[in-house]
């Protein structure tokens, strides 16, 4: 199941719809309650259109993407900027690519991007070649 | 008004949690993660863990599981719905498994600004530790609006 760790190697992971059922558990789930993500009327009452995504699930998705590609235990470090809102009843993207490889551990870039092309999150992480 | 940096250091209250399998079965469902290792404690165990595991994220899910996670925030004088998420980073130490109690110690790591203070930047870090040992490290970055300043500027 798991992928390679070459310089250019890519990996990719297609989220499924984020619906508002979606948003609901993982607010559930998570513990982050804010209703900008699960509450249309109080998001309208401060004049955003609809709910959107948690910074945090997109997070988890780009995480999906990692365990997916390597054991959990040989990821070192996992880092993520939130450059935009994931609005609800999208379906992302999840990208991966091997930028280099050095002393045992690959170098990953990491982003989310919508099907508009919006990235939403750009982020890295470093990753054991080998088992330890 | 611009925060003070001599607040970098300043420490919020230790929290310590039991982390429990029901909830990263939920978890799992929630993000859609289907392996089994993540859910299931016989799978886990047959993969070589302690017990379920704790996924990469999860975490910054246990350490916001206080009465009022944005109290840091009230305490500075910052209104929450004024911030964004800016940014977020783990480092892994060791394997965290449903079963073990882990404490989370956050402090100030930095105070910044950019755009001529229209925007400031909180970072703080959280040590995960468990039985006094290090298993990760956590530093989220908060993005606070300053609309005066931007106007200002």
């Amino acid at each position: 199941m798991t992928g390679t760790l070459n310089v250019g190697d890519t990996f990719t992971l297609e989220v499924p719809t984020i619906t508002r059922t979606t948003l609901a558990l993982y607010a559930g789930a998570s513990g982050d309650h804010n209703p900008a993500h699960i509450d249309i009327d109080a998001v309208r009452a401060v004049g955003y259109p609809d709910v959107f995504g948690h910074g945090m699930l997109s997070m988890a998705y780009l995480g999906r993407l990692l365990t997916d590609w390597v054991p959990q235990d040989r990821i070192r470090s996992y880092s993520v900027r939130f450059a935009a809102i994931t609005p609800v009843n999208v379906a992302p993207t999840c990208h991966g690519t091997v930028l280099d490889v050095e002393d045992g551990l690959a170098h990953l870039d990491l982003t989310m991007t919508l099907p508009d092309g919006t990235v939403t999150l750009r982020g890295s992480a470093t990753v054991a070649t080998e088992q330890d | 008004m611009p925060l003070d940096p001599a607040l970098i250091g300043r420490r919020s209250s230790e929290l310590t949690v039991d982390i429990e399998r029901g909830r990263l079965r939920f978890f799992a469902k929630a993000i859609g993660q289907t392996n089994p290792i993540y859910s299931d404690v016989d799978a886990a165990k047959n993969a070589g863990h302690r017990d379920v595991l704790v996924p990469p994220t999860f975490l910054f899910c246990l350490s916001m599981d206080v009465p009022n996670p944005f109290e840091y925030l009230e305490e500075l004088g910052i209104d929450p719905v004024s911030i964004l998420h800016g940014e977020q980073a783990f480092e892994y130490v060791a394997p965290v498994c449903a079963g073990d109690t882990v404490t989370f110690s956050t402090y100030i790591s930095d105070i910044y600004q950019k755009k001529g203070g229209a925007l400031e930047f909180l970072v703080r870090t959280t040590d995960v530790t468990r039985d006094g040992e290090l298993v990760a490290r956590m530093t989220s970055s908060a993005v606070i609006r300053n609309q005066a300043a931007k106007e200002a500027s």
